[in-house]
C-alpha cells in the first residue's frame, strides 16, 4: 500500500478524466491520474474532431499549443449507392475564426492534454491498471492496481476508464453492454503528402474537412467516416455490434468494401496505411446512460455512455463531464463531506448540461436504428436516394412529371409501401427531434 | 555499505525507428525516448543485490533535459539517487568523448556518496550499437572490466569477489574478479522488473540531481563534445536488400506442398552443401 492519501483518484487518462484532473490539481487537490495504456492516447484510435467551445472553458485558447491537425472548414455528408454517391456539404471560411472544430489525432492530443493535468500538479501513474474499486461498506475509499503494493487510497475516484468500464461494473452500476448499445468502429490512418491532401480535398494551407458517409456498410447500421489531417487521412466506419453480429461480417470487411468505392479510392490512392486500429464506441446514449455519483465516486465520459452519436460528440462531452465532475469534487473537498448528497451535485450539473440536453434530444435515434432491420435505413434508403437523384438529372425524354413519380417510387419501393415510408418519416422526425 | 552505479542512455524506440532515405540518418523527431534496454539489465541486477545485501544503488546518464524521465523510471524501479550530466558543451560526444565525461561524473558520485564497488552498464546501446563507452569508462576508472556477462553467479563481499558468466562467441567464460570491477550486461542476465505504486509515486516527485561543465572544475574542455570526439562519419548508406529468385510450388494441400517442397530441395546440391545426403 501507498503510504500517500490522494484527495481524489482519477481511472483513465482520455479527455475526461484528463479533464477531471486537470480541473481538480489546479485547484490545489492531491490528484492522482492512472492510465492502463504506456501514454495517455495509447488506447485511443479516435481520429476525429475536436472542438473548441467545451474545451475552452478548461484551458482558454487551447489551440494555440495543443497538437491539432487541421481547422475544419468544410463539413459533408455523403450517401453512398454502390457506385455513386449523394452529397451534402458546407464549406465556410468563418470558421477559421473563431475557428469551430478541428481534425486531431487522439494518440497525440490525449498525450498533450494528460500532460496539462501533470503540469498541474497530477500524479501521473501509467502503463497500471485499476483490479479493483476499495469500499468500507457502501462508500468508495480508493483503487487497487495491478501493480505491487499497489493499493490507492483516495476521498473520491473518478471512473473515466472507458466505454468498457470494467470498474463500472464492478460498482454495479452498468451491466455488460448489449450488442445493441455499443458499435465497433475500426480506422486506418493512411498517409499521403500534405500537398497531395490539400489538393484532394480543395484546402488550403491549414483548412480541414470532414465527410461523414451513410451507405454502403453492408446493409448494417452504421456510419463511415473521412477526416484530413496534416499528412495522412483517418478513414473508417463504425457499425453496431448487434448487426455485426447477425451479418456475421468482419469489421475490417466493411472498411475495405468503403476503400473500394469510387469515391472513396481516389481520394486514398497512393497513400500508405500506417495504423489499423478498431475501438467501441457507446451508442446508447441518453436512454444506457448510468448513475452518474455516489459514496466517494462519479463516473464521466464514455464510461457513462456520453457520446452523441448523431453528432459525433463524444470528446466534447467527455471534456464537459470530466470538468464537472473535477468541479463537483473540489466543491465537495471545501466542505469535507464525500456521500452521495455532495457528489449527486454532479448528477444535476449533468442535467443542467448541454450533454443532458443533447442526449435527450436524440434519445429515440438509438430505438430508431432498431427498426425493423438496418438494411432499410443503411442500404435500401441510401441507394434509393441516388437512384432518385441520378433519374432526376438524367435527360432521357420522359416528362417532369413522370419523373417525379418514378423517382418517389424508388423511396416506396425501399421502405416496402406507402404506409411504412410514412411511418418511417414520422419516427425520423421524432427521433431527431426528440 | 555496497555502491553500485548503473550507467542509462535514454535513445529513441528502435521498435519505431525509421532512416531518412535522404540522408540516410535516423529519423528521430516524434520517436518516443526509452531507457536503452541493455541498460535495464544492468540496473535490475544492480537492484537484485541491492535486495539481497543491501546497497545504495546511483543511476547516472549523459543527455538533455529531456532524459530525466529515463532517470525518474529508474527511481521508481529502486533506484536510490540519479545523476544527469547534462550541458550544451557536451552534445555530438563520441565515445571517446562520452566515456571520459561519464568516469568524470562515476568519480564525483564517489567523491560524493562513497567509493563504487560495481559499475552497470548495458553491453551497447540500440541507436550507436558500438559496445564501446563501458570498456572506455572502465579503463578511464582503472578497473576490471567484465563485459557481456549473462549471469552473476555469486558476490563475495568477505573477499570483495565476483564471479559471473561472460557469453562470447564460442563459448562460456567464468570469470572470477576483485572488487572494483565494471560490468556490461546482456539481456540474458535478467528480467527487469515492474515499479510497484510506492515507486512510481516517489519517482513522480524525484527531481534527479543535474551537473553541467560547472560542477567539473578540473574538466578538459578539448575531451569534450564534438571537440572532444574524433570520430568522423565519412558515408552512411542503406544496403540494397539482396535480389532472391522466388519459385512458387503449387500445391494442394499442406502434406502435398512438404513433399514438393522436399523433393524440389533434394533437385538442387543444398542438401549436399548442408551435409543432410
Amino acid at each position: 500500500m501507498a503510504d500517500e492519501r490522494f484527495d481524489a483518484v482519477v481511472v483513465g487518462a482520455g479527455p475526461a478524466g484528463s479533464a477531471a484532473a486537470y480541473t481538480m490539481a489546479k485547484a490545489g487537490l492531491k490528484v492522482a491520474l492512472i492510465e492502463r495504456g504506456e501514454f495517455p492516447g495509447a488506447k485511443n484510435i479516435f481520429g476525429g474532431v475536436i472542438y473548441r467551445r467545451q474545451l475552452e472553458d478548461l484551458i482558454p485558447e487551447f489551440w494555440k499549443e495543443a497538437p491539432l491537425e487541421r481547422t475544419v472548414v468544410q463539413q459533408s455528408m455523403w450517401v453512398l449507392g454502390e457506385e455513386s454517391a449523394v452529397m451534402l456539404g458546407h464549406h465556410n471560411q468563418r470558421y477559421k475564426d473563431p475557428p469551430n472544430c478541428w481534425t486531431g489525432l487522439r494518440v497525440k492530443f490525449d498525450q498533450w492534454f494528460a500532460g496539462k493535468a501533470e503540469q498541474a500538479g497530477a500524479v501521473p501513474i501509467y502503463e497500471t491498471v485499476v483490479t479493483q474499486i476499495l469500499r468500507d461498506g457502501e462508500r468508495v475509499v480508493g483503487v487497487k492496481t495491478d501493480r505491487d503494493d499497489g493499493e490507492l487510497y483516495a476521498d473520491i475516484v473518478i471512473l473515466a476508464d472507458g466505454v468498457n468500464s470494467l470498474l463500472g461494473k464492478q460498482l454495479g452500476i452498468h451491466h455488460e453492454w448489449g450488442p445493441d448499445e455499443v458499435s465497433l468502429a475500426v480506422k486506418e490512418v493512411i498517409a499521403l503528402p500534405r500537398q497531395t491532401i490539400q489538393d484532394r480535398f480543395n484546402l488550403e494551407g491549414d483548412e480541414g474537412c470532414t465527410i461523414e458517409i451513410v451507405g454502403q456498410t453492408c446493409q448494417m447500421a452504421g456510419l463511415g467516416f473521412l477526416y484530413t489531417n496534416q499528412d495522412t487521412i483517418s478513414l473508417g466506419v463504425g457499425v453496431m455490434v448487434s448487426d455485426l453480429k447477425k451479418a456475421r461480417v468482419k469489421p475490417y470487411a466493411v472498411l475495405d468494401g468503403l476503400k473500394q468505392h469510387p469515391m472513396i479510392r481516389k481520394l486514398i490512392r497512393g497513400g500508405e496505411v500506417k495504423e489499423y486500429s478498431g475501438h467501441l464506441i457507446p451508442e446508447g446514449g441518453f436512454n444506457s446512460m448510468p448513475k452518474l455519483a455516489g459514496d466517494g465516486w462519479m463516473v464521466v465520459g464514455d464510461a457513462a455512455q456520453m457520446v452523441n452519436a448523431v453528432h459525433r460528440e463524444g470528446t466534447n462531452l467527455a471534456v464537459t463531464s470530466g470538468r464537472l465532475a473535477g468541479e463537483t469534487a473540489i466543491e465537495a473537498h471545501k466542505v469535507g463531506h464525500f456521500g452521495v448528497g455532495a457528489l449527486d451535485a454532479y448528477t444535476r450539473k449533468i442535467r443542467e448540461s448541454i450533454i443532458h440536453k443533447d442526449l435527450k434530444k436524440y434519445r429515440g435515434v438509438h430505438q430508431l436504428l432498431g427498426f425493423g432491420d438496418s438494411s432499410l435505413l443503411f442500404d435500401k434508403m441510401p441507394q434509393a436516394l441516388n437512384d432518385a437523384i441520378y433519374n432526376m438529372l438524367l435527360v432521357d425524354g420522359m416528362p417532369k412529371k413522370e419523373k417525379q413519380k418514378k423517382v418517389m417510387r424508388y423511396f416506396r419501393e425501399a421502405a416496402g409501401g406507402n404506409a411504412e415510408l410514412v411511418r418511417l418519416g414520422m419516427k425520423g422526425w421524432r427521433a431527431m427531434n426528440g | 555499505m555496497l555502491h553500485l552505479v548503473v550507467c542509462i542512455k535514454q535513445v529513441p524506440d528502435s521498435r519505431e525507428i525509421r532512416i531518412d532515405p535522404k540522408t540516410n540518418t535516423l529519423v528521430r523527431l516524434g520517436v518516443p525516448a526509452i531507457i536503452n534496454y541493455y541498460d535495464l539489465h544492468g540496473l535490475e541486477e544492480a537492484l537484485r543485490l541491492k535486495d539481497e545485501f543491501g546497497a545504495r544503488v546511483t543511476v547516472v546518464s549523459m543527455g538533455p533535459p529531456s532524459a530525466e524521465k529515463a532517470l525518474r523510471q529508474c527511481v521508481s524501479m529502486g533506484a536510490d539517487e540519479a545523476v544527469l550530466v547534462s550541458d550544451r558543451a557536451f552534445a555530438g560526444a563520441d565515445t571517446l568523448a562520452t566515456s571520459y565525461v561519464v568516469a568524470l561524473t562515476i568519480q564525483k558520485v564517489e567523491e560524493r556518496w562513497g567509493t563504487v564497488d560495481i559499475v552497470f552498464c548495458g553491453k551497447q546501446t540500440l541507436d550507436g550499437d558500438t559496445g564501446q563507452v563501458g570498456p572506455g569508462v572502465a579503463c578511464r576508472l582503472d578497473i576490471d572490466q567484465l563485459t557481456y556477462v549473462e549471469k552473476l553467479e555469486s558476490l563475495d563481499l568477505e573477499t570483495r569477489e565476483v564471479t559471473v558468466h561472460r557469453h562470447l562467441e564460442d563459448g562460456v567464460e567464468r570469470v572470477k574478479a576483485r572488487l572494483p570491477v565494471l560490468i556490461t550486461a546482456l539481456a540474458e542476465l535478467n528480467r527487469p522488473r515492474r515499479a510497484s505504486l510506492p515507486g512510481i509515486l516517489r519517482a513522480a516527485r524525484y527531481q534527479p540531481i543535474v551537473w553541467t561543465t560547472n560542477d567539473f572544475p578540473t574538466i578538459d574542455r578539448a575531451k569534450i563534445g564534438l571537440r572532444g570526439s574524433p570520430t568522423i562519419v565519412s558515408k552512411t548508406w542503406v544496403p540494397e536488400p539482396k535480389q532472391v529468385q522466388t519459385e512458387w510450388l503449387p500445391s494442394e494441400d499442406s502434406a502435398a506442398a512438404a513433399t514438393a517442397l522436399l523433393d524440389h530441395l533434394y533437385s538442387t546440391d543444398l542438401p549436399q552443401k548442408l551435409g543432410w545426403a
